[in-house]
Formats: C-alpha cells, structure tokens, sequence
C-alpha cells in the first residue's frame, strides 16, 4: 500500500514532566503530535522522517478551557479546535477566535486539531511540502518566486528569500485578541506575545515559530482587555472547507460614544507571519465607522503590498476584508 | 603476484588472508574451539538463557531515572469497535483504517484520498466523527469505535441515514456513502434536530465525486424526523 508512514517510536506521555523529559532525551529526533493532522501528511510524504514521536494528546493539563481572574481565558494548546468554536465562553468573550477556529479545515479535523498545533502548523507552500531543497528546508533557492513558478498562495508583504506565508486561521485571531502564548521546557516556563510568537524568514528561514526542540506550547492565554469587545473574523478560501485562506481577517475593537476607541486588525496568508495592519488601527482609532471611512480603510490596509506573478488579486482583497471588517463596526 | 589479476588455479588463495590484518594476532583470537555440546549442555543453556530474557525484563525497565510512562508503545493495542474488545497487533506507523480493513477485516471504511481530505474513512470515536486515514491506532486505545459495519442494529435493521439515504438515492458510485452514513450519524446523535445549514457543515468533510450532495443533505433531513 502506498503512503506508509516511515518507522518510528512512538511515545503517549501522560504527564508535563514526561513529555519534557522525553523532548530533552531525544532532542532534534523528536517530534510532538498533537493532532497528527498535519504531521502525518509529512510522514506519509516522507519529507519528514523524524525517528521519535512524542504524542502529547493525552497530557490532561494541556486540555480545556477555563477563566481567568482579569476575565480573559486561557485556552490549553491541546483543546481541540471543535471545543473552541463551540464553547459558551470563548463565543462569548472571543468571538473572532471561536469563528476562526470554526473555519479551519473540514469538521472531522476539528474534531482532532488542537488550538496549539493550528497556532504552530508549517507553511503550506507547495514547493517546500513537496521536499524541494528550498531555503527553508535548508536548502539555497526558492521555487516559488521565479517567473513560472506558481504563486497565487504566496506573500505580499516583507519576503525575505522566502514567499511562504502563514496559513493559520486562529493566528491573526490570537494576534488580534493579544493573546499570550506560554512555552514549557524543561528550564521553566515562559509567556511570549502572540507577534512575538511567529518568525519571519528574515529572523530564521527554517521555522515560523520561535518554539525550538524541547518546547511544548502548553496554552493560549486571552487577556481581559479585548473580552466582549466588538469583534470580526472572516476567511476567504478556494473552497469552504479544507481549504486554506487565501486572506484572513481577524479584528477586536472598542467602541465609545459610537467612536472607535481602540483597535487591533491583522491579516493572515499575506505574509509569512500574521500581519497587523498598524495603519489601519491608527486610521480607525477616534473616528465614527461610515462610508467614508471604510474607503480610506481599503486604500490603506493593503498599501505597500509587493505581490508576485500569480497573487496580485490578494491586494484587492485585503483591502475589501480589512473594509468588511470595519463595516461590521458600523 | 598482482593481488587483483586474473584467477590462476594453481595458486592456492586461502592459505593468505585476502585482506590485510590490521593488528597481527587478532586472528588467534577468533580461532574456535568446537563446543562440548552434550545433550545436557544444550538444555543448560537453554534454561539460562531463558531466565536472562525473563530477568531482563525486570533489570532493564527501571531505568535510573524513575519515569511512570516514558516508554515507547508496544505494539499491541486493544480496541473497542463497534462494541467488541479487539487485540490488535499493529506496528505504531499505523493508520486506524488500515489497521480496521486489513487486521480487522472492516472493509466498509474506505481509503479514499488516504491525506484527511475525503472523508472515505470516516468512524466515530467516543461519538465524534474522525478521518481514520490520518488517525495513528494506538492513539485509540481506550477510545469506543464505531464503523459503517456498526451503524445498523444488530438484528440488520437500518440506522434511519440508511435507510434515508437509500429513500433520497444518496449514493450513485457509493464510495463516499459509509463516511457520509458515519458523519450525518455522528450529527444526530449530537443534534437530533439539526437545520439545513448544521447539517451542510456536518457534512461538510466528505467529498462525493458523484456530486449528489443534495441527495445526501435531503438523507440527513429525512433521518432527523425518525432519528
């Protein structure tokens, strides 16, 4: 039969301190499997052969979703994207991210992707999953950006070398909502800022994270702060399901006396890492959400976009996102 | 004489070592003597060697560092599908679908596109649908399955979806219709009433080439007044 998975060990920790000790036994030749919705694809390819699975689905304390004292949430990397776009209380506060997470793939992988593993995914370009020596596989070219090469995927803004671009749907969600990512290894434990999490190729080319070996990501904590604010998600994809987006939008925004008194707007599958639209928030930040200013919105939030052969229809359709977006303010 | 030249039978080739030592010696050292093998040597050593094994076991699991379930998993996995305990045999790069058409003999699941893509080979565990093609096995263990094979009664009475996939003509080819069947019966059992547009999402996962989604999406209706 065709797509056999390569040999492997294959280990089901059941606790933190395990997994920990394990990722620390085998360094570079572990693997984590959250889902495996993703990692088997590899395996099957076998682009990726790594000689360890550390499988850490069954660590109880990575799961679930509970409150938090500031009246945020802390969501555990390994719940399940289903629980979030169902749960009351991510609906409630989180919007944006409950419809994101509602949006990725096909239901029968939301039933068994996890939040951590959507926020960490690969790259989805072809050339790099098909096992081209690219520069991000290490390699000293890339395959995406030459003049027949197919890249209607690809980036618009800040490639350097690369033209990958992040894929995740609840990323530009967690940017949005200034969500805290917090990452165990077996020195402790440490908070970084949701921008802070994902890389871009011009800091390190091989990886989109700054996860390394022996980091698990254990959780998502959403602060207080964007709880039940005015929120917006929506993904535009070839298809509905499966499909990765071709542009995503996640907002959060506040609203005083029908002014807009605070925003954050990012944008995923434009760049390698989610994109905040800076401009955009500094544009909408004080003023009334009409017409008017939905049109500077649009002519904004795409601006200095640098698209490739076969992508420049995403320019437009950012800018109509980050538009729908705030026309939902209205 | 030219080590590699042509072969001359008048040259004996073993007397010399074809390749060079590398420490003089060394080849006393491997010279065997024939082993006193008695009946009651042979069983000897049978025995020892059987308590090593067995000793082993209990020497070599503790390791220094005291560690509950760091080790790797065997290959044994007990399942639990459609109601019946299964002890299964399977390497830990195994598939659920493969290990449920090939050990278990459960060809009602299907292999479709074999990348979480088509939804051919959807089962439920613990009630939820899932793509087994892109499921490890052991990942399993514990879990309750249910299969196509597990969806009638026993008696061979249709699920409702059954049969109102049958009444609506859900399937043309029919490959696809045992992962429909299994994801509208993982919807009913969660929403017993769902609206046209919940059950086009629960459904949405499973590709049918036939294009008789309509068909299907009317089956599910149809089943959720009976189910």
């Amino acid at each position: 039969m065709s797509d056999v998975m390569h040999d492997f060990e294959l280990y089901q920790p059941a606790s933190m301190a395990d997994a920990l000790e394990l990722l620390d036994d085998h360094g570079k030749n572990a693997w984590i499997v959250a889902g495996g919705k993703d990692s088997l694809d590899w395996f099957k390819d076998r682009v990726m052969t790594p000689p360890v699975l550390v499988d850490i689905s069954g660590i109880a304390e990575l799961q679930g979703i509970r409150e938090e004292a500031d009246g945020g949430l802390w969501l555990g990397a390994m719940t399940t994207l289903t629980e979030i776009a169902e749960s009351d209380l991510v609906t409630a506060k989180f919007p944006a991210l409950a419809e994101a997470a509602g949006r990725v793939a096909s239901p029968q992988i939301r039933n068994v992707g996890t939040l951590g593993g959507n926020l960490a995914q690969d790259t989805r370009c072809f050339y790099y999953r098909d096992g081209f020596p690219c520069y991000r596989a290490g390699g000293n070219t890339c395959y995406a950006n030459t003049p027949t090469a197919m890249n209607r995927e690809h980036t618009l803004f800040e490639a350097s070398r690369c033209v990958a671009v992040t894929p995740s749907d609840t990323a530009p969600a967690a940017v949005a909502l200034e969500a805290e990512m917090v990452i165990r290894n077996e020195d402790g434990e440490r908070t970084v800022k949701a921008e802070d999490f994902f890389v871009s190729p011009d800091i390190d080319i091989t990886r989109m994270t700054v996860l390394e070996p022996g980091d698990i990501l254990i959780g998502v904590r959403l602060p207080g702060k964007w709880a039940g604010s005015s929120q917006y998600f929506e993904k535009v994809a070839d298809r509905n399901v499966w499909d990765f987006a071709l542009v995503n939008v996640a907002m959060a925004a506040k609203l005083e006396g029908g002014r807009i008194s605070d925003a954050r707007i990012a944008c995923g599958a434009v760049q390698c890492t989610p994109r905040r639209l800076t401009d955009v928030e500094d544009l909408i930040k004080g003023e009334t959400p009409d017409e008017e200013l939905e049109t500077l919105v649009a002519r904004v939030a795409s601006s200095g976009a640098k698209p490739l052969n076969y992508n420049h229809f995403k320019v437009p359709l950012m800018a109509n996102l980050a538009k729908r977006a705030v026309r939902s303010l209205a | 004489m030219d080590e590699f030249g042509p072969y001359d039978p008048a040259v004996d080739y073993t007397s010399e070592p074809a390749i060079k030592e590398l420490r003089p010696g060394a080849r006393e050292a491997t010279n065997w003597k024939p082993l006193n093998m008695t009946r009651r040597n042979f069983l000897r050593g049978v025995v020892c060697s059987g308590i090593v094994i067995a000793g082993a076991g209990y020497v070599f699991s503790h390791p220094t560092k005291a560690r509950a379930d760091t080790r790797a998993v065997d290959r044994l996995v007990s399942l639990t599908v459609n109601g019946r305990k299964r002890q299964v045999d399977a390497p830990p790069n195994e598939t659920l679908a493969y290990t449920l058409r090939y050990r278990l003999g459960l060809t009602g699941t299907k292999i479709g596109c074999n990348r979480a893509e088509c939804g051919a080979c959807t089962v439920m565990a613990d009630g939820v649908s899932i793509y087994s093609c892109s499921t490890l096995t052991h990942r399993l263990r514990g879990k309750e399955i249910v299969t196509i094979e597990g969806v009638a009664a026993p008696d061979g009475t249709l699920h409702p979806v059954q049969q109102a996939f049958i009444d609506e003509i859900g399937p043309q080819c029919g490959f696809c219709t045992p992962g429909q069947v299994v994801a509208a019966v993982a919807l009913l059992n969660k929403n017993a009433n769902p609206t046209v547009d919940e059950a086009r999402l629960a459904m949405s996962g499973n590709l049918c080439r036939c294009g008789a989604y309509d068909h299907y999406l009317r089956g599910v209706m149809k089943a959720a007044g009976r189910a």
